[in-house]
């Protein structure tokens, strides 16, 4: 499996429900070049989930525009795949459908997508669970279905919705790294909305952040931290602790209540 | 009835009328029998009265006799292929109506409200009160009688269907749609095997109510099928073969049913009942 990543430029994109309804955020502009690993963090509200949905072409933009390496997003498409806070998995297939149904959309012969599926499925460390129904697996293996069904697209673009908040602690972390490995490993860029500093901090390579209503970004932070990462490394938590100030002076300067640790953690 | 090794996994095969499968034949069975049981005393009771004695061969064991003197008349035969003709080419129309109008309403809200009132009305008009209508408009009885049975039909699969499109999770189509999935595809792949158990759950019930109005249509004006043999044996006093014919609806509706609750149970994917 070779897939290469794309660079994407966001201009000035504003976006509002319907014409009545309030701004969800203003004349964003963000860049991100090939293959990197780019994290937009924010308190609930502050529109970053719907950026997601813009840039996967799910939503449409009120004014502005997406380019993936200088062409317009203007619909879904297998080049740049969502995950979503739940797996939505297809409960009637078994896992490897699961993981093939977006090739058999397409036009790969039956050889092509075993290969594909199989080398997917392997990725994601679900050898011994192919034939399984998926709702006999746990929401940390149904994830990973959902996972293995986003790579064996060779997606450019992978963009994660908060994609592991509804899993325990333990298998949250060890997919956080296991995405970010096969990522770099691969070359794909990777957006995640979160609102987890931990998550930034263990998947990006630069994490903006995200305030205000309507939103806009107010500051971006480099995470420079060698692979791979752990978060019981003084150095993660000396980079966590500096995320999280700065996530918070900007929060305050844009007229919020500070964060609250329950809510970005 | 060679499964309850493997549920177990070891040699226990004196066990095997405790598998789930063979007790419930067993209750099957038990229950049928305890039927027919009530039946005979009453064939008894009437042939014993003399009251009533000229119906005594409405008993069990008068009707058991029936069944091979109307299978070699070919009665029995002819009567279930044409009732089953009608009911299949009703149930299909039904089938081919209901479906796609089903998926158009559990789709598109709009359509939806605006279809909601009419059809529930329609649907609680009593299928055999087209009757007339439908005999002025087919040429022949035959159609008249799939017209009835599709207008009883039509309902449940349509509204199952729509039931079962609206428990489908939208995600499903963001997802789909964001793998590539066409509109055709949409359709073969999500929507039809999300929303089959409940089709078929749909299907099952308009089974029920097509085999309820067979009959009764059959008794108005035509000369062949169940519904016209009952009359007809009635007609004849041969009461022992109006029963038979009774049984034998009975019967294949029972087996049709059991039918449509194996693929119901083939096609649902589920968990916990």
């Amino acid at each position: 499996m070779s897939i290469r990543g794309t660079e994407i430029k966001i201009q000035g994109l504003t976006h509002r429900y319907t014409p009545r309804s309030p701004v969800t955020f203003n004349r964003v502009d963000l860049e991100s070049p090939s293959g990197e690993a780019l994290a937009i963090i924010g308190r609930s509200g502050c529109g970053k989930s719907t950026l997601l949905h813009i840039l996967a072409g799910i939503l449409k933009p009120t004014e502005g525009r997406v380019l993936l390496d200088g062409k317009s997003v203007e619909a879904p498409s297998p080049r740049w795949v969502m995950m979503f806070q739940a797996p939505h998995l297809f409960p009637w297939m078994t896992v490897t459908q699961n993981v093939g149904v977006g090739l058999s959309f397409g036009r790969w012969s039956k050889k092509e997508i075993q290969e594909r599926v199989t080398e997917a499925i392997n990725l994601v460390e679900l050898q011994d669970y192919a034939q399984k129904n998926t709702q006999d697996l746990s929401g940390g293996q149904q994830q990973r279905v959902a996972l293995a069904r986003s790579l064996v697209m060779e997606p450019e673009l992978l963009l994660l919705d908060e994609p592991f908040s509804a899993l325990d602690a333990f298998t949250r972390a060890s997919l956080q790294k296991d995405v970010r490995s096969i990522a770099k490993r691969l070359g794909f860029n990777i957006v995640i909305v979160t609102h987890d500093i931990d998550e930034a901090v263990i998947m990006a390579d630069r994490a903006v952040i995200m305030a205000g209503s309507p939103g806009s970004i107010v500051d971006e932070f480099e995470v420079d931290l060698p692979d791979p990462r752990d978060r019981a490394d003084p150095v993660v938590q000396k980079l966590r602790a500096e995320l999280m100030a700065r996530f918070q002076s900007a929060v305050r300067a844009k007229g919020g209540v500070p964060a609250m640790e329950e809510e970005v953690q | 009835m060679s499964s309850p090794v493997a549920s177990s996994g070891g040699a226990v095969a004196a066990g095997w009328y405790k598998h789930p499968a063979v007790q419930q034949l067993g209750w099957a069975i038990a229950g049928i029998s305890i039927l027919v049981a009530l039946w005979t005393l009453f064939g008894y009771y009437i042939a014993g009265n003399p009251k009533t004695q000229s119906f005594a061969s409405f008993g069990f064991i008068p009707t058991m006799h029936a069944f091979p003197e109307l299978w070699e008349l070919g009665k029995l035969q002819s009567a279930v292929m044409v009732s089953t003709y009608r009911l299949g080419a009703g149930l299909a129309i039904a089938v081919a109506i209901g479906v796609p109008v089903g998926i158009l309403m559990g789709r598109v809200k709009r359509f939806r409200e605006l279809s909601n009132s009419p059809f529930q009305l329609l649907r609680m008009v009593s299928p055999l009160s087209w009757m007339p209508i439908a005999v002025y408009v087919y040429a022949t009885w035959d159609g008249a009688i799939i017209f009835l049975i599709a207008m009883a039909a039509v309902w449940p699969v349509m509204f199952q269907t729509a039931a079962g499109l609206s428990k489908v999770d939208p995600a499903w189509f963001k997802v789909a749609r964001n793998l590539g999935a066409s509109s055709t595809q949409m359709l073969t792949r999500i929507i039809i095997p999300a929303i089959t158990f409940d089709v078929l759950s749909g299907i099952r019930l308009a089974l029920g109510v097509a085999w309820i109005v067979l009959v009764p249509a059959e008794y108005l004006g035509v000369t062949s099928g169940l519904g016209y043999a009952i009359q007809d044996a009635r007609g004849t006093l041969s009461y022992h073969w109006l029963t038979a014919m009774v049984m034998t609806i009975g019967a294949i509706g029972y087996c049709l049913d059991s039918i449509l609750v194996l693929l119901i149970k083939r096609f649902s994917w589920h968990r916990g009942g």
